[in-house]
């Protein structure tokens, strides 16, 4: 293995920041500060910040068998252009991911792969069905890290208790799609005054505060982690700290798109804004900022959910749910938020490292020796225009078309090679 | 030479020597009409003026003027509806373009293809303006982006049906009066007037399309039916009233538009039985007496008689529903013809 020397970048991690130092990587660890000694690669971090790499506990890498939306190479070379080091991928693939050799197979095949990492999600019925449990304990020692049927919501309150029961002997995070499927019935937007405007069928917060709250009550009664994925509104916010606070096991995720766009966007009737739940008011995307800034939030998770353009060239009907996100994530948050004035650097930085691996009961990155060399380097004066054509996923179409996001990973690092590197 | 021009044009080379655009005050450079939004009150009057003038036309014993020869409009229907498309048809006809129809039911769309390979399709037949109907809420808005010809939007899904609000604005127009008998001009027939849109308001583009163009020009609506069809928060839009209350819809109004009331509502849980709603909502002539002298009773079409209507009712002197089918030429003739002279 190699030695590389990242010079006088200003490291910074959940347990602070280190001032200005040359961190050299050596075996695929951490080795040091300031060592010294020759190497074999060395980048030039002057000017930029250099933090453990990001960790999303929610990416759609469409892999096995919608290669045409994103593959396993696609994603998690993505996953790297976005600051991202770990990605744990959803399981409503084709097949859906329900089988040990499935998970197994997606493992063997991440490690031959360049990018982040991957610690694949199970699903938690038999081909997303609804209706049988997976076999829990066979997909965790074949690799699972988390059980969701995510993608879509589980209706049968019984058989997610049963899946809670299990997960909670064996460890496992349960993360929850908690929409009610019968009060979002075929809404394809947020309902309020916009989709009455504008004719399109809406899904109301309720179906998402309804089901937060069956999901939060069935992790108190059963002890199991449950991670409420995406939570998108004002109401599902409150819904999940009231549990959180009566002392249920959730952890609650927020989205990029949910904090930074809002029903609005549909107006222009682009299914490039049509994403499950779906964009809500400028005041839930106000009260979801706020919210960021105590401790109920615990994660972001990207939902980066891409697809083909041609999908998402049909109706606003027919059209699927799904934006791609992972890689304009960092940028797209600092500018809107830290830039911004609305969100200290240290806060969001904590959401995509610290945060997500207490979720999952993972020790928390850091720039200490002995430590995986898993490592973003951010330059945070750098502005780019988001440009579709450039990007690294297959979905090459991005609501942020043409607009200047400033602070860029420049560099990702997994352990101790360059898995991306921005000229 | 104004529009007018169009009606007196006894040769092919007068009509053909017509100005860029009309002489009314459309903006030049709107390319399509997708919905209301951003259209101005003076935009919208020349439309009603234009198809005013287009009226005349056709009472001529040749019904054909020159005014879009050289043009080609496709109507593009990816949901049937034979009497929409056939007003626009002879809408175009009667100004000399040449059309062709696209429908669905008959195409490659159900093999797979998308709407934008469609689109491209037509383009490479050179259309100049497409007429599209579509099940989803926002097609045409999609195809506009995607093609540089003009677009008319005909229904898309719950969203806009422009062209039926604009033959609606037209007949009501055309059916109010002042005290010594004169027609009203410009937008004088709507200010302060009363127009009660009763039944299935949440799944209507036509009481879309209609809130937005009477409220523009000056009238009040009032949106009317059970709770499940007219949700309280539905368009807060100034000059929108909502109301479950039949009788305080109706009270003063100029016109009551009764919706089509379809009957899957019932399936889906939203209304318990047709007699129920007929009971609570079924526009008659008993609950017109509150209405205001002369108002006019309208239906977008087509009717279920004796359901959101009563049948004696749709068929009396207060009814102008025929009116509205006969107007929806001339209007959508007003229609071609703004957007595809000022193209020119």
């Amino acid at each position: 293995m190699s030695r590389v020397a990242l010079r006088g970048g200003r490291l910074v991690d959940g347990s602070g920041d280190m001032g200005v130092h040359d961190l050299y990587l050596k075996d695929g660890v951490i080795e040091g500060l300031d060592l010294g000694g020759s190497v074999d690669v060395e980048h030039d971090a002057s000017g930029t910040l250099v933090t453990p790499a990001f960790l999303d506990l929610h990416a759609h890498l469409r892999d096995p068998g919608q290669e045409v939306k994103e593959d396993l190479a696609s994603g998690l070379a993505a996953a790297a252009a976005g600051g991202y080091g770990t990605v744990v991928s959803m399981a409503n693939t084709d097949p859906v991911v329900d089988d040990p050799g499935l998970v197994a197979d997606l493992v063997a095949r991440a490690a031959r792969t360049s990018g982040a990492r991957l610690r694949p999600a199970a699903a938690l019925s038999r081909g997303l069905g609804g209706e049988e449990l997976t076999d829990f304990a066979a997909l965790k020692a074949a690799g699972a890290v988390m059980i969701t049927d995510d993608g879509i919501p589980v209706a049968d309150s019984h058989l997610m208790r049963r899946a809670c029961e299990y997960a909670a002997e064996l460890g496992l995070v349960i993360q929850t799609h908690s929409e009610d499927p019968a009060l979002r019935a075929k809404g394809v937007m947020n309902e309020g005054a916009v989709s009455h405007r504008l004719g399109l069928p809406g899904n109301p917060v309720e179906a998402e505060s309804l089901m937060l709250f069956r999901d939060g009550e069935l992790a108190r009664m059963t002890g199991a982690r449950v991670h409420l994925a995406h939570v998108s509104s004002k109401r599902g916010i409150e819904v999940a700290s009231w549990l959180k606070a009566g002392g249920a096991p959730i952890t609650i995720e927020v989205t990029p798109h949910h904090l930074t766009l809002t029903d609005e966007s549909l107006a222009s009737f682009d299914p490039l804004y049509k994403v499950a739940p779906p964009l809500r008011s400028a005041a839930d995307v106000a009260y979801l900022r706020d919210a960021l800034h105590g401790g109920v939030i615990d994660s972001i998770g990207t939902d980066h959910a891409p697809h083909t353009l041609a999908e998402k060239e049909r109706d606003m009907l027919e059209a699927p749910f799904g934006i791609s996100t992972i890689e304009v994530t960092f940028a797209l948050l600092y500018t809107e938020l830290v830039a911004a004035g609305a969100l200290p650097l240290a806060r969001l930085l904590h959401l995509l490292q610290d945060g997500p691996a207490a979720v999952m009961g993972w020790a928390p990155p850091r720039l200490a020796v002995g430590a995986p060399a898993d490592i973003v380097v951010l330059d945070l004066e750098r502005v780019r225009e988001v440009d579709a054509a450039h990007l690294t996923s297959k979905a090459k179409h991005t609501p942020w078309q043409g607009t200047p996001l400033r602070g860029w990973p420049v560099l990702t690092v997994v352990a101790g090679a360059a898995v991306f590197e921005r000229r | 030479m104004s529009v007018t021009a169009i009606a007196g044009a006894t040769d092919a080379a007068a009509a053909r020597s017509l100005p860029q655009r009309p002489a009314a005050p459309a903006r030049s450079g709107r390319r399509h009409l997708l919905d209301f939004t951003d259209w101005q009150v003076d935009e919208l009057v020349a439309l009603l003026d234009t198809a005013e003038v287009m009226a005349q036309v056709l009472t001529r014993t040749i019904k054909k003027v020159p005014a879009l020869q050289g043009f080609t409009v496709a109507s593009l229907f990816f949901e049937d509806s034979t009497r929409t498309r056939l007003s626009f048809e002879r809408a175009a006809r009667a100004q000399s373009a040449d059309v062709m129809t696209f429908s669905a039911g008959g195409s490659s769309l159900k093999k797979g293809e998308s709407m934008r390979d469609t689109l491209r399709t037509l383009d490479q037949l050179q259309a100049d303006l497409y007429v599209v109907r579509h099940p989803a809420a926002g097609a045409p808005h999609q195809l506009a982006r995607w093609t540089d010809a003009a677009v008319v939007n005909a229904g898309d899904g719950r969203h806009a049906h422009p062209t039926q609000a604009l033959l609606d604005a037209y007949t009501f127009r055309a059916a109010r009066r002042d005290t010594t008998g004169a027609a009203l001009p410009g937008a004088e027939a709507f200010r302060g007037q009363r127009i009660a849109i009763v039944g299935d308001v949440a799944h209507s583009r036509v009481a879309r399309s209609n809130v937005e163009l009477f409220t523009s020009l000056g009238a009040e609506v009032v949106l009317c039916g059970p709770p499940t069809l007219v949700p309280r928060e539905f368009l807060d839009r100034p000059g929108v009233h909502v109301t479950h209350r039949l009788e305080e819809a109706v009270e003063g109004a100029a016109a009551v538009m009764a919706l089509r009331m379809q009957r899957e509502r019932m399936a889906a849980g939203l209304l318990p039985s047709v007699t129920e709603y007929v009971t609570r909502y079924q526009v008659t002539s008993r609950v017109l007496r509150s209405a205001a002298d002369g108002a006019v009773v309208m239906h977008p079409g087509p009717m279920n008689r004796d359901v959101e209507i009563e049948s004696s009712l749709a068929d009396g002197p207060a009814s102008v529903i025929e009116r509205q089918v006969a107007n929806g030429v001339p209007v959508r003739m007003a229609v071609l013809y703004t957007l595809l002279v000022g193209r020119r």
